[in-house]
């Protein structure tokens, strides 16, 4: 009887495709780049204002550019993983590649592999162009900020999963969702605000997401200069919940596309 | 029913509802090894679903299917790089060059020495000249011997097919006809194929299920069904099963 293990050689086959697709075409590369830059840009001169006009945020200069970036990293991990599965959607390959050896947690290595790397290719020009621009070193954080990154990376992921899990069940009509999903936590992820601005009935809410917990860790570092174990510990209890519940909920509805065949009738 | 010793398929009273649909209907067979077999009907009739289940695409309502001594329900993953597919209606993505297709599928069965494996197939098919160019500047004959390349790149033991020719001129469709046949005399491996084609059947098929509204309403070599049905062409059988005008045992 031959063994059916989990083979990180297709999670890399997988990734391979995506990157192929990236390196064929320099519109998509730049597009990825594009958008965070836009956002640091836009909102490095807000901040430049507000140095200048506000006591509280002079205090720690550089706290919204970080806080842009750690929110377009979050974006970015959810949009890494649902557009590279919705391209195997568009490209109606789901049929080809489950009739390889190919296995669904496989799948989902791979999707969080590439979001990583999508990731990092449209973050990292954003945060060294804060540098000249705005004379804001984002990595200067130190450990935190690798602590506050794998967070949102991770929350964006589940994000991801979730959205990947509906269009998979849904089709192709849910796509929308990986754009507008995510911003449905915004405002009470605590971005550019604390926690406790928001009525005291949604707190709750928010401090049910681990963004609220790496956002307010973000805070502490820069206006106090101290890293608060406690909202980190926060964050990876909820992401380790969300990342097992949101893998598990893809894995279920790639056994309900089994059961209504979903994986050959996909397409636009 | 305990499979045929040598079958590579075992299929038992396998059933598939779409709701209130009945697309297969308690089907049985057994496929032997190395021969090619051709799963008939007209549209609707149950061909696609039962590959697609033999594929693991698809979970059945009921009923049990082995495939290469494997429960292919509960255990699809211990077989599914013994074996491949292809078909015109199944895409591989368009973006990508022919030989990324065939790097990134040759990753996914695990294949050694990948790089050889690709330009001895692209050699046999006849595609080597175009390995560079993206799958979507090809012609629909290129494409249907990329997509072979595809099913034939891990060697597999048992190849599926859904209408293998579909959409070819005669010249491009023989030419893939004479390439399976010298494929399964070199290689001994089994065939199952859904065809529309009933030349294509008569010349490559050891083996014809004849199926309708989800059931296999007979079967048997070509040469049997045509003595039985009293027809000179497969055509005419398939015609004679299609409209329900008789059926082989009334005959």
């Amino acid at each position: 009887m031959r063994k059916a293990e989990f083979s990180w050689r297709r999670v890399w086959a997988i990734m391979l495709r995506h990157l192929y697709v990236l390196r064929s075409s320099w519109p998509r590369l730049l597009e990825i780049a594009y958008w965070p830059m836009v956002q640091m840009i836009t909102w490095g001169f807000i901040t430049t204002f507000f140095v200048q006009h506000s006591s509280w945020v002079a205090q720690a200069v550089g706290v919204l550019i970080s806080a842009v970036l750690l929110w377009d990293v979050l974006f970015r991990a959810n949009l890494g993983v649902a557009l590279t599965f919705m391209e195997e959607m568009w490209a109606r390959n789901l049929g080809q590649l489950f009739v390889s050896p190919l296995r669904p947690l496989e799948m989902v290595a791979a999707l969080t592999g590439m979001s990583l790397l999508r990731t990092i290719l449209s973050v990292t020009p954003a945060a060294l162009l804060a540098l000249p621009l705005y004379d804001v070193w984002v990595f200067s954080l130190g450990p935190p900020l690798i602590a506050f990154f794998i967070n949102v990376l991770v929350m964006g992921w589940c994000v991801g999963l979730l959205v990947s899990s509906l269009v998979l069940r849904f089709g192709l009509g849910a796509e929308s969702l990986a754009w507008v999903a995510i911003f449905a936590v915004a405002p009470l992820s605590g971005i550019y605000y604390p926690v406790d601005v928001l009525p005291g009935w949604l707190q709750p809410v928010a401090w049910s997401l681990p963004s609220s917990y790496v956002f307010e860790g973000m805070r502490a570092v820069l206006y106090d200069n101290v890293f608060r174990w406690d909202l980190l510990w926060g964050a990876v209890a909820f992401n380790a919940l969300y990342l097992a519940l949101t893998t598990a909920l893809f894995l279920y509805t790639f056994h309900v596309a089994r059961q209504r065949g979903l994986l050959m009738q996909q397409g636009e | 029913m305990m499979p045929e010793p040598s079958s590579v398929i075992s299929v038992e009273d396998l059933t598939k509802h779409f709701g209130t649909v009945v697309a297969v209907d308690g089907i049985s067979f057994d496929i032997a090894k190395g021969s090619t077999t051709a799963l008939l009907g007209g549209n609707g009739a149950g061909k696609t679903t039962t590959i697609s289940i033999l594929l693991g695409l698809l979970l059945p309502t009921s009923g049990r299917v082995a495939v290469l001594d494997e429960d292919m329900l509960h255990h699809r993953h211990r077989v599914l790089g013994r074996m491949n597919f292809s078909s015109p209606y199944v895409d591989l993505p368009q973006r990508l060059t022919v030989r990324e297709n065939l790097t990134v599928y040759g990753h996914l069965y695990r294949l050694s020495e990948l790089g050889e494996r690709i330009e001895t197939v692209a050699r046999d098919l006849d595609i080597a000249q175009f390995l560079s160019r993206p799958t979507r500047n090809l012609s629909a004959g290129q494409k249907t011997r990329v997509a072979l390349a595809k099913a034939l790149l891990n060697e597999p033991e048992l190849l599926l097919f859904d209408e293998p020719t579909a959409s070819l001129d005669p010249d491009t469709g023989d030419w893939v006809r004479s390439y399976l046949e010298a494929y399964r005399e070199r290689s001994g491996a089994t065939i199952l194929l859904a065809s529309h084609n009933m030349g294509e059947v008569e010349r490559l098929c050891d083996m014809v299920l004849m199926m309708r509204e989800g059931k296999i309403v007979d079967k048997g070599s070509p040469a049997e069904l045509l003595h039985r049905y009293g027809r000179r062409t497969l055509e005419e059988v398939f015609l004679d099963i299609a409209r329900n005008r008789r059926t082989g045992s009334d005959g």
